[in-house]
């Protein structure tokens, strides 16, 4: 504890707990489990970037389907290969936190399933998704027939201005309804 | 109101796009330009300005983090240049320099002052150029502006710094990268900072200073309170472990497993401080009073192990259970009174009970909120599916397979609308299995019934003629019948064929069943207890009568005077004190239905996985994929367990006040063991079922055998006197008499008047009339609330689509314009690649060119002056290479990234626009992209 108090300035400790939804210990823990994966190379570093492989190795992110995506979303690297820095790392926490509110873990959950990064989830994007969510064997993989079936169900029930697209509003105004969103939304160190 | 924009606008320049910008414009180009307000702006400037300069340093000297957020910053200088070069603005500046002090206003100031507030971005654009141009030339005081401003500006002032604090507040939930976070927080803070201690002058100053410091401490102290309270919550490390490997259903058990250790801790605090400690310290010790007293008979074996494991002997006459209590109305230099104390104690611990549920019960409804209807059944099986916290690969593979099947499972039931192959065959099946489920209920009724039956007439003809099993029969045969019963039901559930949801359902609703009809035989037959031990009491007391006369006849010839014969407590006949008895009943079972649990549990779960474990290395199958495997972790088994275990706590309490002390210790093994339990020997769940959507569920059970519960108690209280030689409330005829008593004695007389008034029935029976009229009367409003927010939604929907229908026309529009506009840039640009094609100042130029479509696209969002606009921006367009031309200094430039962030942070209301901005952003990025050379080039440098 005395140690990575001591890594992390007060102020800006309590800048972050201003800034995110995570408590003094958990953005202490966080740290922590940064610096471990950041590993002693990069110490000397003032800004070190941990690269997505090593975040994808994190056993909370490790058997997620949307773990690239989560990283490629929350990452503010310039080369855009999804590393995280330690304030993208809190970021990442803090909207998966218990105590984060829905439009924002919507927010991000609409970013993560918008794979090509267009703003809308479009079909192929729907289609990645249900990829995604039945895992990569072939016996749980849906048939194309069924695939075609459950996005037209999706999208007729979602797409509100029936463009042939979900967009962030009605993507949130979806989630809203949902009753066990923001318990599954969560992520903990 | 532009003033405060203003200031909004400094914090998030770049990315937040703003609706309400253009009605903005709208009303300040009604308005007539106010003095004040205009003075004000010019003053704020000026104080914005050492903010400004010093954000700068700062910026430089930061890391390459910055260097991207300068070059945007240029970038948007030069735009800013550029426009004020449209409309003869540096002129003005120079102008305004020298006005600094003077609050002097002319025709071009307003005309600043309406340009500033047409958007955001230009405002803050003008903004930064004053910061670079008017550089550290600020040798003014924050006092002297202060000192000048009148009260409507202080005003002023003060709302910008409440919506500065407002914007720290909420800043958290801005979905913004971190960086930008904290830049923010850092600038509004140091903006609050300096305004907040100045901003009340004169006499009013050192009380809003403090006030303001103190507001500081306080929220200082929430946060870390909040910290403490976090740290506080026991197991949270262990749940959130099991969350991650079984997802949340099995957690929710945990979860409410640690809700109802706190209810008990409760319980235990209220029933070991008011009750149990007051009578152990200040009560007749023990042997003073045949109650307190182990009788002759029993001394021998009181202490032996086996007699106080069934709680008898000592542990039968202590503070334990109710017969030990003595009715002496006020105990010990406190004057306690015990007896009453003790019926307080007994009900408040119902009633808090009952406030708790509720109140859960009511918070969760309240969390669920709307959660109407099943419209978006395939959406939400898409996108809220995943259960995020799962970190174990082996609950991921089950999860993916739920799901599938849950999507195909979905298909199926929308292509074909339930055609049932063999409707009567299944009919009959159905029947056929809640026959078998009926008999199944009858036979463990009789089963306890008969148990119960035969254990008393064990316990007339003594005890210890029998072994063990005799004496545990009850509580092991319904411990067995709880155990085996459930899955006897699984079993014939399967031929029913349901969907797993409803199988599951009907599952829960058997088993409550059993349990529930298992309590209650135990109830009857304990009932009869109590009427056999009522007539034994009869039977005492005409003997009690016939030995004090002895005792009085044999000893009176020797002594007249003597009332006082030295009896040893031991000696003196008793009666059987029925409500010991009962409490003790309720202790047994407590202890059998727990050490079953464990055993089960440790043969069950752990033995099962060990022997998988370690003879598949020498077995014909594969164990752990094949038949036996590892258990699953029941979560509605357990929950139903806890319930139930809860009920009996309920219902024995005020017979036995130590229930909830062992109940506490219960639950805090069971946590324990369970966790360590589920993590070492169960595998997850295959039949997942939400876990938010069944607490409420869980929560409605409780309350049901919470009413089950303190039926039999309150009956029992109302209806059968108590002993007449043990307990608290011995010697009145009825328990609730010690309320009475109480009043007459230690209350005034005229409040005994007014309570007998206030209990007379013809004031009662109009007081429920009223509180039966009040329910009804909030129902009804309720119902008809409920109404109106039905059709508002619908009204809401209605509009929305309208407003979409609008906004596409709009969109339509603006898409030409847009593609007009963007044909003469391309024109421009490309004339000015080949005038100079490898000058890095081009780089910028394009970059102008993709933040000018932005701008055009963020006021394309507002469908209404789109032709308007688009012109106008074309405009810009062509102004920002005339701008070049001059500016043709090399800026350091890289692809920009935030860039990306234009899409999204865009959450506002209407939601095709967004996607507009979306197109028209690739568009933008696909222009930059054109020039992929020059990126390069411009990178090196």
């Amino acid at each position: 504890m005395g140690t990575t108090a001591s890594q992390l300035p007060k102020e800006l400790l309590s800048e972050y707990q201003e800034l995110t939804f995570l408590t003094k210990q958990e953005i202490l823990l966080a740290h922590k489990r940064f610096s471990e994966l950041a590993g002693k190379e990069d110490r000397h570093h003032p800004n070190p970037r941990v690269p997505m492989s090593k975040i994808l190795m994190l056993p909370e992110l490790k058997s997620n389907p949307f773990r690239e995506r989560i990283c490629q979303v929350f990452s503010t690297s310039d080369v855009k290969d999804g590393s995280l820095s330690f304030e993208d790392f809190l970021d990442l926490l803090s909207a998966f936190s218990d105590s984060a509110t829905l439009e924002i873990k919507s927010h991000y959950a609409f970013r993560i399933f918008d794979f090509d990064d267009d703003g809308t989830l479009d079909s192929s994007d729907l289609e990645k998704l249900v990829n995604c969510l039945t895992g990569d064997t072939d016996d749980t993989r849906l048939t194309a027939e069924e695939m075609r079936q459950l996005i037209s169900n999706i999208l007729e029930e979602s797409d509100i201005d029936k463009d042939g697209t979900v967009n962030l509003s009605e993507f949130q105004h979806v989630i809203s309804r949902s009753p066990d969103f923001v318990s599954s939304f969560k992520i903990v160190l | 109101m532009p003033r405060q924009r203003l200031i909004a606008s400094e914090s998030d320049v770049s990315i937040e796009v703003n609706d309400d910008a253009i009605n903005h414009e709208a009303e300040v180009d009604e308005k007539t330009e106010e003095e004040p307000k205009r003075k004000k702006v010019t003053k704020k400037r000026k104080n914005r300005k050492n903010q400004g300069t010093k954000k700068l340093q700062e910026e430089d000297d930061g890391d390459g983090m910055s260097s991207m957020k300068r070059t945007s910053r240029n970038v948007k200088n030069e735009k800013g240049t550029e426009r004020k070069e449209t409309k003869d603005e540096d002129e003005e500046q120079n102008e305004k320099k020298e006005r600094k002090n003077r609050k002097l206003k002319n025709e071009k100031k307003k005309e600043t002052k309406k340009v500033e507030t047409t958007s955001e971005e230009e405002s803050s654009e003008e903004e930064e150029e004053e910061k670079e141009e008017e550089g550290v030339d600020n040798d003014e005081g924050d006092e002297g502006i202060l000192g000048s401003l009148s009260p409507e500006e202080l005003e002023k002032l003060k709302e910008a710094v409440d919506e500065k604090k407002k914007l720290i507040i909420t800043l958290r939930a801005k979905p913004w990268p971190m960086r930008k976070k904290l830049l923010t927080l850092r600038e509004s803070q140091r903006f609050v900072e300096k305004y907040e201690g100045a901003l009340g002058k004169g006499k009013g100053r050192k009380l809003y200073a403090y006030k303001v410091m103190m507001m500081k401490k306080w929220m200082k102290f929430q946060r870390d309170f909040e910290n403490f309270k976090t740290a506080c919550i026991p197991w949270e490390m262990k749940i959130k472990e099991i969350e991650s490997h079984f997802g949340s259903s099995v957690a929710s058990y945990f979860i409410f497993l640690r809700w109802m250790y706190g209810i008990n801790m409760i319980l235990f605090g209220l029933t070991f401080g008011l009750v149990m400690v007051p009578e152990a310290l200040m009560g007749k010790p023990y042997g003073s009073l045949p109650r307190k007293t182990v009788p002759r008979v029993e001394q021998a074996s009181a202490m032996d192990f086996a007699v106080l494991w069934d709680f008898g002997g000592y542990a039968k006459y202590s503070v334990l259970f109710y017969g030990y209590y003595n009715n002496q109305r006020a105990i010990g230099w406190l004057k306690f009174r015990m007896p009453l104390s003790y019926f307080l104690v007994g009900v408040g611990t119902v009633a808090y009970s009952y406030m708790v549920v509720i109140r859960t019960m009511a918070r969760n409804a309240n969390e669920q909120g709307g959660g109407d209807d099943t419209s978006f059944n395939f959406s939400w099986k898409i996108f809220t599916s995943w259960d995020y916290l799962i970190g174990n690969p082996e609950t991921a593979d089950n999860k993916f397979a739920s799901i599938t099947t849950s999507f195909k499972e979905a298909i199926v039931e929308e292509q074909e609308s339930r055609k049932d192959d063999n409707i009567h065959l299944t009919r009959f099946l159905r029947v056929l299995a809640n026959f078998l489920v009926m008999c199944c209920l009858a036979g463990s009724g009789y089963l306890i019934y008969f148990v119960v039956r035969r254990s008393q007439k064990f316990a007339l003809e003594g005890l210890e003629n029998y072994g063990w099993w005799e004496r545990n029969e009850v509580n092991m045969v319904m411990s067995l019948l709880g155990m085996f019963c459930p899955m006897l039901f699984d079993v014939i559930s399967t031929l029913e064929n349901y969907h797993p949801r409803i199988a599951l359902q009907w599952q829960l609703g058997r088993i409550f069943a059993l349990f529930l009809g298992n309590l209650y035989t135990f109830i009857i037959a304990l009932m009869d207890a109590i009427n056999l031990k009522r007539a034994e009491e009869e039977v005492v007391k005409m003997n009690m009568t016939i030995w004090m006369a002895s005792l009085y006849n044999g000893s009176l010839p020797e002594n007249t005077t003597a009332s006082m014969i030295a009896v040893d407590p031991a000696d003196v006949p008793r009666g059987p004190c029925w409500e010991t008895m009962v409490g003790q009943e309720f202790v047994r079972l407590i202890i059998s239905d727990t050490m079953t649990t464990y055993i089960m549990l440790l043969t069950g779960d752990f033995l099962r996985a060990v022997l998988v474990r370690f003879l598949n290395h020498c077995w014909c199958w594969d164990l752990e994929y094949g038949f036996p495997s590892y258990s699953e972790f029941d979560v509605s088994g357990n929950v139903l367990g806890l319930i139930f275990n809860q009920g009996m706590i309920w219902m024995g309490a005020f017979y036995a006040p130590c229930l909830p002390a062992l109940n506490v210790l219960r639950l805090h093994v069971s946590m324990y063991l369970q966790c360590w339990a589920v993590m070492c020997c169960n595998v997850p769940q295959e039949r997942v079922f939400k876990a938010s959507g069944s607490n409420n569920f869980y929560m409605a059970m409780l309350l049901v055998i919470l009413f089950l519960s303190t039926l039999p108690a309150i009956y029992t209280i109302v209806t059968i006197p108590p002993s007449f030689d043990c307990g608290p409330f011995s010697g009145k005829n009825r328990m609730f008499d010690v309320i009475q008593e109480t009043l007459e004695t230690d209350f005034p007389a005229w409040f005994g008047k007014v309570f007998s008034y206030a209990s007379n029935p013809g004031l009662v029976l109009p007081f429920i009339l009223v509180m039966v009229l009040a329910i009804y009367y909030l129902q009804s409003t309720s119902k008809t609330y409920k109404q109106a927010n039905i059709e508002l939604k619908k009204k809401l929907q209605t509009q929305n689509e309208e407003n979409k229908k609008k906004n596409k026309l709009a969109a339509q529009k603006a898409a030409d314009d847009l593609k007009e506009a963007k044909n003469t840039a391309s024109q421009l640009l490309s004339t000015q690649t080949n005038n100079n094609a490898s000058d890095p100042g081009e780089n910028s130029h394009s970059n102008i060119m993709t933040s000018s479509v932005k701008t055009l696209s963020r006021l394309n969002e507002d469908g209404r002056e789109n032709n308007t606009q688009a012109s106008m921006d074309a405009t810009h367009i062509h102004a920002h290479h005339t701008l070049l031309e001059e500016h043709q200094t090399p800026t350091p430039l890289t692809h920009d990234p935030p860039l990306h962030g234009v899409i999204y942070p865009v959450t506002h209301d209407n939601q095709s626009q967004q996607r507009r901005g979306a197109h028209i952003f690739r568009d933008a990025d696909f222009h930059v992209d054109a020039h992929p050379g020059m990126l390069t080039s411009v990178r090196q440098n």
